[in-house]
């Protein structure tokens, strides 16, 4: 069984808001596999499903093998789950925290005791772990609910936008400690982001947007798919511009937020000839290699941070 | 962990972890209850001198002015509402117990018990018998104010007392666990207790004596439970006392009997709406 997880045609509805609408797509096991999108994009309603706590109204999850609707128990006890929003009480120590943890997850006495110390150890928790929680900084906090997620040793880890309301620096020791989980013990990482940079460093990645799965692969095939460059242009009049590019030019324009932008597979070269044909209406040119903001303009024809502001509006019943 | 190198597969085939049965599950988040009952200070000194006050002050206040019918000549109200205080602590360190599961659910502690493989009911077992645990506790503090009200008891009595206390904090909770669960905010909680509680309380021939009342007072308090509760504990106040001063009302079966139906009743409701709902915890 290579495939941690498999998702089959997946869609839910809230009422007759449609939230995910037939989703596909495989997590092998070992990948750092993330589910990147815009707010409101259904990655919040994809982790509810994957996680045993929402039944999916179209289709199927199958997570380790079981089903995630019909055995519940099965998924539950071989996943971990770390929540956006806290699930600490503050009220506990981080040592309390885990204890009663590691009991729901039926483990108990000198078991319990060992895992426990050994993953505040490695987590660097070990001198505030008799602490209350409340008294923890935003990134110790997020280390804990990560060492609970981890507490009974899940072959998947699944976590629901870890680095939201994290600084930079939290971040980038979120990510290390998580890459050093999945090296140490081999457990495959499920996690969803809105941050471009952030799904750059994993294995594979599903792009959602309004419910719908927009692409799936490594960002590298991702950006493959773009083409060799991007050229973005900064200029008065977009639209006209991008008439007459396609005119003169013969090849494909499109205007995205008020820039004129052009995929390629020689960007330099049309540099200069935009620059030699267009110069004077030209404010400003970028040539770049494709990013992932590239890749999802491409696959949905408006911008990421765009999309927060199109699917907010259109979440409006 | 598991190892010092990763397995092949991703860690695919490693054991799952352990089903945990009712009980682990169970005294796990009901020891989490005691650990944040003593934590919070405010809830301890409240829980606790609340009642008393009241008893004190009402009791005090009313002595002369309520006329206690089948009863003897000499029982003072201090006397008369002590059932009926014990009640009242017992009611309101329950539903106030419960309180904390809409915080769980706001603080989103509860989001991680539910995706625990943990079957429903310890969820609900647990809870209940965490509140019952902190309801009954400081009654039995209340307790030593038995002399005050001019209640002779024995072991026995003492025994029996402590048996039905339990049992009333158990259905108690039961109610507030299912209201809490179904209640959006502590405001709505709120409200809902004094719409429904409070009267619950007076109408249990807790603080006045019913029998003279009109008949169709007197229909809601053969209706309501807590009546049954507050006779249950006027029977095993005065069990080993051989002519009591104050009238229960009702049987001793009856009033045991309703008290276990109640209990029974209000866990079985929690279960279910526990068991129901899967969506509305990750609010």
């Amino acid at each position: 069984m290579s495939d941690l997880v498999v998702v089959e045609g997946l869609g839910h509805r809230y009422g007759s808001r449609v939230a995910l609408e037939s989703v596909s797509f495989v997590v092998r096991a070992g990948e750092f596999f993330g589910l990147l999108g815009p707010n409101g994009g259904g990655k919040t309603t994809l982790f509810r499903i994957l996680t045993t706590l929402l039944p999916s109204s179209a289709g199927k999850a199958t997570i380790c093998g079981h089903d995630a609707l019909r055995y519940r128990d099965e998924v539950r006890r071989r996943i971990g789950v770390v929540f956006q929003s806290p699930s600490l009480d503050l009220y506990l120590s981080a040592r309390e925290n885990l204890r009663h943890a590691g009991r729901l997850y039926g483990l108990s006495g000198r078991t319990l005791e060992t895992r426990l110390e050994s993953l505040l150890d490695r987590f660097g928790l070990a001198d505030r772990a008799d602490d209350l929680v409340r008294a923890l900084s935003g990134g110790m906090r997020r280390r804990v609910e990560i060492a609970k997620g981890m507490l009974h040793e899940p072959s998947l880890l699944i976590l629901d936008e870890p680095s939201t309301g994290l600084d930079p620096s939290a971040r980038r020791e979120l990510w290390s400690v998580l890459e050093g989980l999945r090296d140490r013990t081999g457990v495959t990482i499920l996690l969803t982001t809105h941050f471009l940079e952030e799904a750059e460093h994993c294995d594979r990645l599903a792009i959602l947007d309004r419910g719908r799965l927009v692409a799936c692969g490594s960002p590298a095939e991702l950006k493959a798919r773009v083409g060799g460059d991007c050229i973005r242009v900064d200029c008065e009049r977009p639209d006209e511009l991008a008439r007459s590019v396609s005119s003169r030019l013969g090849i494909e324009a499109t205007v995205v937020d008020g820039q004129l932008r052009v995929e390629t597979r020689d960007g330099p070269a049309l540099v200069g000839r935009l620059m030699s044909e267009f110069g004077g209406e030209v404010r400003a040119i970028t040539l770049g290699k494709p990013t992932l903001e590239d890749v999802f303009i491409h696959e949905t024809g408006h911008r990421f941070e765009l999309a927060d502001v199109v699917n907010a509006v259109g979440e409006k019943p | 962990m598991s190892g010092q190198t990763p397995p092949v597969d991703g860690g695919a085939s490693r054991n799952p972890a352990p089903l945990p049965g009712i009980w682990l599950p169970c005294r796990t988040l009901w020891q989490r209850e005691m650990v944040r009952f003593l934590r919070q200070r405010g809830r301890v000194i409240g829980a606790l001198g609340t009642p008393v006050i009241f008893w004190l002050l009402m009791g005090s206040g009313l002595r002369d002015s309520l006329q206690v019918p089948d009863a003897a000549e000499n029982v003072s109200y201090l006397e008369f509402s002590f059932p009926g205080a014990i009640a009242a602590i017992l009611l309101f360190t329950a539903i106030f117990s419960t309180i904390s599961l809409i915080d769980d659910r706001r603080e989103g502690f509860l989001q991680g018990v539910m995706v625990a493989p943990v079957s429903r009911a310890s969820i609900a077992l647990g809870k209940i018998l965490g509140a019952t645990t902190l309801a009954v506790g400081q009654a039995i503090f209340f307790l030593v104010f038995i002399p005050a009200a001019g209640i002779s008891t024995g072991v026995g009595s003492l025994l029996a007392t402590l048996a039905a206390m339990i049992l009333l904090a158990f259905g108690v909770t039961g109610l507030g666990f299912w209201l809490a669960w179904r209640s959006e905010s502590t405001q709505a909680f709120h409200a809902v207790m004094n719409l429904v509680l409070f009267p619950m309380l007076v109408l249990s021939g807790a603080f006045f004596p019913t029998a003279g009342s009109a008949a169709w007072l007197q229909k809601i308090v053969a209706c309501n439970p807590l009546t049954y509760g507050v006779a249950l504990l006027r029977h095993t106040l005065y069990l080993d006392s051989a002519s009591p001063s104050v009238s229960p009302g009702v049987s001793l079966p009856m009033a045991l009997g309703v008290s276990l139906a109640f209990a029974m009743f209000t866990f079985v409701l929690s279960l279910l709406s526990v068991s129901r709902e899967t969506t509305r915890v990750l609010q």
